[in-house]
């Protein structure tokens, strides 16, 4: 059953690949409600980003369905596109368009896809780039910014498409131990707004911290899933247990 | 010193004989360029068709039509192109040799931009392509609005060198008798049985033309590579 607060529904989604040889994901079932916060963890080689990009379809599943907003994403005649602008992603990557200024970058797909003019975009941008402290560099290209401002930019980005998620695939993985901090502030601000999230992440603290579920994947299935504090402290099965041994 | 003189009026001055030369000037500029924006259409609409099945393997038919194409202009000589489309494609109907040569130069160059155009879209990075699919781009939009514009600034000087060729190689327009700057001088040797002067003329009107262009190229790329991003 669908409940109202129910936003995507994943219903035995699989994903195989070279003919079903390689089973990436093996009939995942979960469902993330509105405002909630969902961790993903687990080894390399889990099927977790495979799982992440699943869900608005950067990757096609071979199987199963998703339902968001109750709409089946899987179906063939469902306009994706559509669905993706309430969708925004987070790269481990950060995938800036280089050849645009900050502001052009998260101004483009609101004015060309949502109608809105260019002065409504840019003040709604400015907005956002303010609250991440980036104001100032509205003008710079991608390549003048460090990781850290990047991928703050990246994320307000995505918002400014007012998504209903935000999926964000291990958005620290590819920056400086220093600059991890200040993107987890801006996700964790984000989580207070209640912002529903799905985050990839190696980052057990914000997992801990943040979460309000934790989904641990293990060979293409989820292994175990709990609150934070089921996971962390009192995990009931094995490959879970060797695996935070080896994080934490 | 008199003879020289003498030789120069023979050629240029007499009958107004400079004329075949900047008609000639005209008419090759004319063709290099419509022919040049020709190919810069058919170049960006093969590459975009063969880099789409590249990546996700639709636009299976079109992609084969794209492929013969490529095969048949870039396996035959221009030269012969020019003739069939002139004595076979356009045989039966009076029309202007510089629109045919336009067409035929346009088509062949189409094949070689089509080519640099498609290494420039494979070069993008692929999170390039779905960064712009997650927000809601299709995938022509995505294209057009983030893959192209940064593919068409890594490709800039290889496209720059390949007007460079096509200017040179509109000099064969003469055997459809079109009058371009080449048939111009030739015409001046046969009436003046004089090779040296409006032959090298010629040549060297050819030369200042492709230093000009490659100036720009070399200043063009000294720019790109300057702005980072």
């Amino acid at each position: 059953m669908t409940t109202d607060s129910t936003l995507i529904k994943v219903i035995n989604l699989e994903k195989h690949f070279a003919g079903g040889k390689v089973k990436a994901l093996d009939g995942i079932s979960t469902e993330m409600r509105k405002g909630e916060v969902v961790v993903v963890i687990g080894p390399s080689g889990s099927g977790k980003s495979t799982f992440l990009r699943c869900l608005n379809l950067l990757e096609v599943p071979t199987g199963g369905s998703i339902l968001f907003e109750n709409e089946d994403l899987t179906d063939r005649n469902v306009d994706i596109n559509r669905h993706r602008q309430k969708m925004g992603m987070v790269f481990q990557h950060f995938n800036l368009f280089p050849h645009m200024t900050i502001l052009r970058n998260m101004t483009i797909a609101p004015i060309k896809l949502q109608g809105k003019s260019p002065e409504e975009a840019e003040k709604y941008a400015m907005t956002l780039l303010e609250r991440v402290g980036l104001g100032h560099r509205a003008g710079a290209y991608p390549s003048q910014l460090s990781g850290g401002q990047k991928q703050r930019v990246a994320i307000v980005r995505a918002l400014c498409m007012k998504p209903e998620v935000m999926l964000f695939d291990e958005p620290t993985s590819a920056l400086d131990p220093e600059m991890v901090g200040e993107v987890l502030d801006v996700m964790k601000s984000l989580a207070r707004e209640s912002m529903t999230m799905v985050v990839v992440t190696h980052e057990m603290g914000f997992a801990r911290e943040v979460s309000d579920r934790v989904l641990f994947m293990d060979e293409g299935i989820i292994y175990e899933e709990g609150t934070p504090e089921q996971i962390f402290n009192n995990s009931q099965r094995i490959r879970t247990k060797e695996f935070l041994s080896k994080v934490l | 010193m008199d003879n020289f003189k003498l030789r120069f009026y023979n050629n240029f001055i007499a009958d107004e004989r400079w004329r075949y030369i900047v008609n000639g000037l005209s008419v090759t500029i004319r063709v290099t360029f419509f022919a040049a924006l020709i190919g810069i259409a058919i170049g960006f609409v093969v590459a975009i068709i063969r880099s789409t099945y590249d990546k996700t393997g639709h636009l299976k038919v079109p992609n084969f039509l794209c492929e013969i194409y490529l095969t048949l202009i870039r396996g035959t000589p221009v030269v012969v192109q020019l003739l069939i489309i002139y004595f076979i494609v356009f045989g039966t109907v009076k029309i202007d040799k510089a629109f045919v040569a336009i067409v035929a130069f346009g088509l062949n160059s189409g094949a070689y931009v089509a080519e640099i155009v498609r290494s420039g879209i494979m070069s993008i990075d692929d999170g390039q392509f779905e960064a712009g699919r997650s927000l809601g781009f299709n995938y022509v939009q995505t294209m057009v609005y983030i893959i192209t514009p940064q593919a068409f600034k890594n490709i800039l000087p290889a496209l720059a060198n390949e007007f460079i060729v096509l200017l040179k190689e509109t000099s064969v327009a003469g055997y459809i008798a079109l009058q371009d700057l080449t048939k111009g001088g030739d015409i001046i040797r046969g009436r003046t049985f004089d090779a040296f002067m409006p032959l090298l003329t010629v040549a060297i009107i050819y030369l200042v033309m492709v230093m000009g262009m490659t100036a720009g190229v070399t200043r063009l790329e000294r720019r790109l590579r300057n702005s980072d991003h």
